[in-house]
């Protein structure tokens, strides 16, 4: 048996409309949760590309006080440890959001989205962000982060040192890509969020960089779509992987990728990350 | 359980006019409702697509597809012997509870209509368009159809007391069809890439909202 838990990637999964899928997984990670509702992009959100898909969803969802109020009930219901996302415009936000989380023992971690690249950025520093959500609770602290970054591990050191008590690597990249019969943008608001197989070796540098930079447990994410994947990503020095646009290809990917990665760690096969 | 995804045998890959007929077999998923749409693998792609099921023989799976993409080319492209994951039903269907049934479709729309007159009893009302009498082949799919082939139009053969309307096909053959009944069922098209509620990607505008085709649709209507 598998002791690297298997979570899904936040905007992935929606537990209520798949909640089979979800008690699959060791932890349900939201979809992003903002101050307000939000009704997201236009369509067309999302297109394929050769290596991978783009999307631009736009964080729609209820917002705080209907999560708060509707979801986060049914969620809890379903038995797996919950992962709250949560996103916003200002620092001010990122507390706002955890302060109303913090006296809710449903939620196991809050998992903060500083990376989401198709809305307007907040202008403080990913280190300015997790500061101001530390400022709002007590809880379990994951800093997501941008992969489009000169130097991740700097990141990493400045978000552990504001009060980071994990890592989620990575958010999508962006990336745009053109229909071939019209000469225009494959997407409405033209670039978006790129993530699927191309996406993996980037994910496992920046999971390499961060492990060798920071003391933070880290959950790896980006293209994995079997056990083999999973297990680099424990090799990069992750301590869990998530699970993002397999699941959209393959609901039932959890378990699957959960055995293959209990086969590819058993002891003659484990291959050893530079942190152990 | 959302659904099933199994791995299933393509029996055959049939020309039908301009498009292609795939026929699996069915392994262990249900048929579902007419205008339910099931996620087809399309081999060598990252994501698979959503095809609304055309007809369903004993034992049998069988979908119309037309080759516009590198996905539907390379569903398009499938011979006996190969196999494919197929996840569904998925969706929400038409509504069959209709006491005068009109079929109406445009294009590739057709391809829920066979299905759908089965499960209306067999003989049934059905007006069809299609952009060349090439096209127009998959006609036969629907004995006892009126087809119009472009520049004539759907709408013009429809009558002004249509009973119900059942409806499938391109976004402005939907509008005005919605446009002139109100009460119509529309089974709407979007880009999908998981086609069960995960992922925000096939997005419809109603009442002022986004709503997501794949849980809340594809077969939308408007007023009872």
């Amino acid at each position: 048996m598998s002791t690297i838990p298997v979570l899904n990637a936040s905007g992935c999964l929606d537990a209520l409309a798949a909640p089979d899928v979800a008690r699959a997984l060791d932890a349900f990670v939201t979809k992003t949760v903002t101050p307000l509702s939000r009704e997201g992009n236009p369509p067309p959100r999302i297109a394929e590309t050769e290596s991978g898909m783009l999307n631009s969803i736009g964080l729609q969802n209820q917002g705080i006080d209907a999560f708060l109020a509707q979801n986060l009930p049914r969620l809890a219901a379903l038995g797996a440890p919950l992962w709250v996302s949560v996103g916003g415009f200002s620092a001010a936000d990122y507390s706002e959001l955890c302060e109303r989380l913090d006296d809710r023992d449903e939620v196991a971690t809050i998992e903060l989205n500083l990376s989401c690249p198709n809305v307007e950025e907040a202008p403080e520093t990913a280190a300015e962000l997790v500061a101001a959500a530390r400022r709002g609770t007590s809880k379990t602290l994951y800093a997501k982060l941008s992969p489009a970054t000169w130097d991740i591990a700097e990141s990493a050191r400045a978000v552990a040192d504001a009060g980071a008590d994990g890592l989620s690597l990575v958010n999508t990249i962006r990336g745009l890509a053109f229909d071939p019969d019209t000469g225009r943008p494959k997407l409405a608001r033209g670039p978006g969020g790129y993530s699927g197989p191309a996406l993996r070796p980037i994910a496992h540098a920046c999971v390499h960089a961060c492990a060798e930079a920071v003391d933070l447990p880290i959950v790896g994410m980006g293209g994995i779509a079997t056990g083999r994947h999973a297990n680099d990503f424990v090799a990069s020095g992750a301590g869990a992987v998530a699970l993002g646009t397999i699941l959209f290809s393959d609901p039932w990917a959890p378990a699957r990728v959960r055995s293959e990665l209990a086969e590819s760690l058993s002891p003659e096969k484990r291959i050893h990350s530079s942190k152990q | 359980m959302i659904a099933r995804r199994e791995r299933l045998a393509v029996l055959a890959c049939e020309r039908v006019g301009a498009y292609s007929l795939l026929r699996l077999g069915r392994g262990g998923l249900e048929p579902g409702i007419p205008g339910q749409f099931f996620m087809l693998e399309a081999p060598g792609r990252v994501l698979p697509r959503p095809m609304s099921l055309c007809l369903a023989p004993p034992g049998e799976l069988a979908f119309l597809m037309e080759a516009v993409g590198p996905g539907t080319r390379a569903l398009c492209a499938l011979e006996p012997g190969a196999e494919i994951h197929v996840f569904g039903p998925l969706g929400n269907g038409f509504d069959l509870a209709v006491e005068r049934p009109l079929l109406v479709a445009g294009g590739i729309g057709v391809a829920p209509m066979p299905y759908l007159a089965d499960a209306l009893g067999g003989s049934v009302r059905a007006i069809l368009g299609f952009r060349s009498d090439r096209h127009a082949e998959a006609a036969a799919l629907v004995p006892g159809a009126e087809v119009v082939v472009e520049p004539r139009l759907v709408t013009e053969l429809l009558p002004d007391d249509p009973g119900d309307v059942l409806a499938c096909g391109p976004e402005p053959m939907l509008g005005a069809v919605r446009a002139l009944v109100p009460s119509a069922q529309l089974a709407w098209e979007a880009p999908m890439a998981c086609g069960y509620g995960a992922c925000y990607g096939c997005v419809v505008e109603r009442d002022g909202h986004y709503v997501r085709l794949c849980i809340d649709g594809p077969v939308l209507r408007d007023a009872a």
